[in-house]
């Protein structure tokens, strides 16, 4: 059944390029874009979801050739799993940004943008299709390369190219591991083909700890790992918000299917594979949602909290690891499937997010949390998605959140019970690292919800805001609704993450008792649901004939509040950063009053990133001024340039008149 | 069946008395008479009686607050076992479903607090979600140190399993367990040293000040589910600190009832005795509490799992 597939990767490009003919009618370029995006998802999700439910693989191979490659395509559950991912949120992102670009329309030509957007679409389709390393590697540079372009959609703002920019450059630093990767495994199994990759075995102890540490830094990169996280908070307030949406929603996460579908290949994993896996995921976990809490900018917010979700989802996968090395399927089995589930959640809540995120910008044209407030009034659609999400990302029941976490932490106490030593601690402190994420996630969308949607309006941006219009609000509206179906069916989200699963962890196997506790949460959250539903009733019915006042908020006898009275995001956040303030860098931008009549004062503290100030950007100036020195025989003399090829030319024809290459 | 209503019936009548509890018992230390034992249930009879008054600036958030609040609590109220039986939700795993039903509860009080657009109401939500924030680890560590050997993460199987015979002796990690508990009880409670639930409009409070806009029924949702939330967190302790409610039928659950009320006396004893910490010293005391916590994990494995 790969054929729906390649049908869908082929009317997502088919739409791309048909929309950039169509370049002289943004309207004609929209739609065409649009309706091919959406019929091509529907597609992808509908012949996805069917594989994960039934089961089935399929492999083709295609006379065409590229260079060094042949043009290998195929799916087994685990592609099928990031195909539903991709289409999913994609779908829901492009019917969101046919609205959301209508704003953007009498400014200038959509077409592009339409285009990349396909275009990235679709090349992560081919990633996930990919059963050659050759067309991999190619696939995912289309992936960055549309991405890049798609981040500079208002290239004629200078933080926005810049932003492209360092997005670039590190895409570009991610992907030379991935050629080292996928090069030291051509040599390894003969040729760029996944299957004679397989077939070839698992690679001796030392190779495959290189090759896992390739992985980790190539794919890290693009998932947003810690230290390799920089480019995220640039990039993703930068694009606009339905492709924020999918970049955060679904682009990174192909760094964790690049991670996964190489751990398949390298053999049984020595047990610190796994207690790394979990000393990345629990930094990026907690200081991802720290630096997210403090962030005053919605949509850098969000991209902060994708690092601390993507720190969750390598959580479940390092716990998956240990499993596997202690040959304990049922631990790897719960720890993969809650990395895999978190995966699909991730991006669900954070499309809806950056969603919800895009709809406050389109209508207030800000996405400053302290310039907004009493949103919900205004765009009470909005602010019931952003609640939903804020409830889901932080792990809380009854929503979807909820069940990929509660499987990580079940994988944890497994391998708590289960194994011994350095593997069994590290899998136990699990367990508060994601309590400690779940509690500060909480504060970190409490925050931001409550200050940007509670309250009173705090500045004037607000005062003509207005829910969005009906494109944009009916894919927020579905995004929300299936947070809601998994949070309270997961027996029937585990269904679609058993078939992955089992292909990562490589025996069939569902832990016996799982399925009665997922049940059993259903049951639960119904009577949550029911309970709330039973005690509104109450109330109403003592409220009746009883008298329903309307009157200020309590301010110690004080009746006129002022919208500047409320508390704002950042004090908010200032109770909860004070004990982790060593990891934060923030500096103060700061003027005390001063003499007897003091004239102006402010304070205002701008969160920093200590791995960008302090690592990123010393390392990158000392490695300009160590190869600075190389410009010397780059210097624009044409001649000198000729006498270099000659040189070369000469040296490579001695080489192999002396027989260098053998 | 009779259990279980049983399990509810406790659950529905029995948490407000543990305030009581802990009003006269500060009232017996200060000297004074103090208001009667059942003045939390005429305090919830009494507000239940009234309308209410909303402050213009709220939504449906506000009103939702103690309405969801207090679902989650009986909720969570429905997975600890009461009586001889395991609870009416009990299932494997339900231990995690516990704290993030706490949580929910936690989201929704901070988010009505936020709606009424106060200050103060900010400022509790705020501290409201650090000391949480800090607090979540150190109790999710305690029940780890008790489930952990026990091969279960259910509350039932964990209490039914812990060694009584070489309780004190042998496992000097579940006393560990037991005090860590306790400081989260204290610190969730909002109680002293925490939090001075006396105190109303002092800067220094945390969950008084985020309910300050609520009246009528919605206040006395409120009471009740924070009595509800203590009780919980008593009975936990009970249930590691005495085998009692495996006992059947009524005398359990009389014996669960009784040593949550020796804990709500206890936390009336630590509320006369000292002062309220510093605000700035309360993470240091939930972290510290959690370092407590997983230097007892960590003894567990060092000592080999039993």
């Amino acid at each position: 059944m790969l054929w729906p597939f390649l049908l869908a990767l082929g009317i997502h490009a088919a739409g791309g390029i048909l929309a950039l003919l169509f370049f002289r009618s943004n309207r004609a370029a929209l739609a065409i874009g649009t309706v091919a995006c959406v019929a091509a998802s529907l597609i992808g999700v509908v012949a996805a979801g069917h594989l994960l439910l039934v089961g089935g693989a399929a492999e083709m191979q295609a006379s065409w050739h590229v260079p060094v490659g042949e043009l290998r395509v195929g799916v087994d559950a685990l592609s099928a799993f990031f195909l539903l991912c991709i289409h999913l949120v994609s779908g829901l992102a492009a019917v969101y940004g046919a609205g959301y670009l209508g704003g953007h329309a009498h400014e200038r030509t959509l077409a592009p943008v339409v285009f990349f957007f396909a275009l990235l679409v679709a090349a992560m389709t081919g990633v996930a299709l990919a059963r050659d390393g050759v067309l991999f590697l190619v696939a995912w540079e289309v992936m960055s390369l549309a991405g890049y372009f798609l981040v500079t959609f208002e290239h004629e703002r200078e933080d926005v190219r810049r932003a492209g920019m360092v997005y670039l450059i590190a895409s570009h630093i991610g992907v030379v591991f991935l050629f080292i990767l996928f090069t030291i495994f051509a040599r390894h199994g003969g040729d760029f083909s996944f299957a004679s990759l397989a077939s070839a075995g698992a690679p001796s102890s030392s190779l495959a700890n290189a090759c896992f540490l390739l992985a980790l830094v190539g794919f890290g990169t693009k998932a947003g790992f810690w230290l390799l996280h920089t480019w995220l908070p640039e990039a993703h307030p930068a694009a606009p918000s339905h492709v924020s949406a999918t970049m955060s929603g679904v682009m990174i996460k192909m760094g964790i299917y690049g991670l996964l579908r190489a751990l398949t290949f390298l053999g049984t994993p020595p047990v610190w594979w796994g207690i790394l896996l979990i000393a990345v995921g629990a930094l990026s976990g907690v200081l991802g949602i720290l630096h997210a809490l403090a962030q005053h900018d919605l949509k850098r917010l969000l991209a902060y909290s994708s690092v601390e979700n993507v720190g969750i989802v390598v959580l479940g996968i390092g716990l998956g690891l240990l499993g596997q090395s202690t040959a304990n399927p049922a631990m790897a089995f719960l720890g993969y499937a809650g990395a895999v589930l978190h995966t699909l959640n991730h991006g669900l809540f954070k499309g809806l997010l950056f969603q919800s995120a895009g709809s406050v910008l389109f209508a207030t044209g800000t996405k400053e949390i302290d310039a907004l407030g009493g949103l919900s009034r205004e765009m009470p659609v909005t602010a019931l998605t952003f609640l939903v999400a804020s409830i889901a990302i932080s792990g809380l029941p009854p929503l979807n959140g909820f069940i990929s976490e509660w499987l990580i932490y079940m994988a944890a106490f497994r391998g708590g019970t289960d194994l011994h030593g350095a593997a069994a601690v590290a899998t136990i402190a699990v367990i508060p690292v994601l309590a400690l994420i779940g509690g500060l996630a909480t504060a970190c969308f409490v925050r931001a919800y409550g200050i940007s949607f509670l309250g009173t309006s705090r500045t004037d941006a607000t005062k003509a805001a207005h829910d969005p219009p009906l494109t944009m609000r009916v894919p927020m509206v579905l995004a929300a609704a299936l947070c809601v179906a998994i949070g309270l069916w997961p027996d029937a989200a585990l269904r679609l993450v058993e078939r992955p699963t089992q292909v990562l962890v490589g025996v069939a196997t569902v832990p016996d008792p799982l399925l009665g506790s997922l049940i059993a949460i259903t049951r639960v959250s119904l009577v949550l649901l029911g309970l709330a539903a039973l005690l509104a009733l109450l109330r109403r019915g003592l409220l009746r004939r009883r008298e329903v006042a309307v009157g200020s908020t309590w301010g110690c006898g004080y009746e006129v509040p002022t919208a500047r009275m409320q508390y704002t995001a950042a004090s908010f956040a200032e109770p909860i950063l004070g004990p982790f303030e060593a990891t934060l860098h923030r500096r103060a931008d700061e003027e005390f009053p001063t003499a007897y009549f003091p004239r102006e004062a402010h304070h205002q503290l701008l969160p920093g990133d200590l791995v960008g100030e302090r690592i990123i950007v010393p390392v990158t100036r000392r490695a300009l001024a160590a190869l600075g020195r190389l410009r010397i025989v780059q210097h624009g003399r044409v001649q000198m340039y000729l006498v270099y090829i000659l040189v070369t030319v000469v040296v490579v024809l001695l080489w192999q008149l002396s027989g260098g290459s053998r | 069946m009779i259990e279980a209503l049983l399990h509810l019936a406790v659950l529905a009548v029995f948490p407000p008395l543990l305030v009581g509890v802990i009003g006269k018992t500060k009232a017996w230390f200060a000297g004074r008479k103090g208001p009667p034992l059942l003045q939390p249930y005429f305090d919830v009879w009494k507000l239940l009686q009234k309308g209410a008054v909303y402050s213009r600036t709220t939504t449906w958030i506000f009103r939702a607050g103690p309405i969801v609040s207090l679902a989650a609590l009986l909720c969570a109220g429905l997975l600890v076992p009461l009586s001889s039986t395991s609870a009416p939700l009990a299932f494997g795993g339900d231990v995690i479903a516990f704290a993030y039903l706490l949580g929910l509860a936690r989201f929704f009080t901070m988010a009505a607090a936020l709606d009424t657009g106060s200050s103060f109401e900010g400022m509790g939500a705020s501290r409201e979600a650090a000391f949480s924030a800090l607090a979540e680890p150190a109790l999710l560590l305690a029940l780890a140190i008790v489930s952990v050997p026990a091969g279960t993460f259910s509350f039932w199987e964990v209490f039914a399993s812990l060694p009584w015979a070489t309780w004190g002796a042998a496992h000097p990690e579940i006393l560990v367990a037991v005090v860590v508990i306790f400081l989260v009880l204290l610190a969730e409670n909002s109680r002293v040293p925490v939090d001075d639930p006396a105190t109303h409009l002092e800067l220094t409070m945390i969950h008084e000040v985020m309910v300050l806009d609520h009246g009528g029924p919605d206040l006395a949702y409120i009471l009740y589910g924070s009595a509800v939330k203590l009780f919980l967190f008593a009975s936990i302790l009970v249930h590691l600190l005495v085998p009692g409610p495996t006992a059947a039928g009524l005398s359990g659950t009389l014996a669960l009832c009784g040593g949550t009320i020796a804990i709500a006396v206890l936390v009336g004893v630590v509320e006369s005795s000292m002062a309220r910490l510093r605000l700035l010293r309360v993470p240091q005391l939930l972290i510290g509490a959690s370092v407590v916590a997983a230097v007892g994990l960590v003894a567990l494995f060092v000592r080999g799992q039993p």
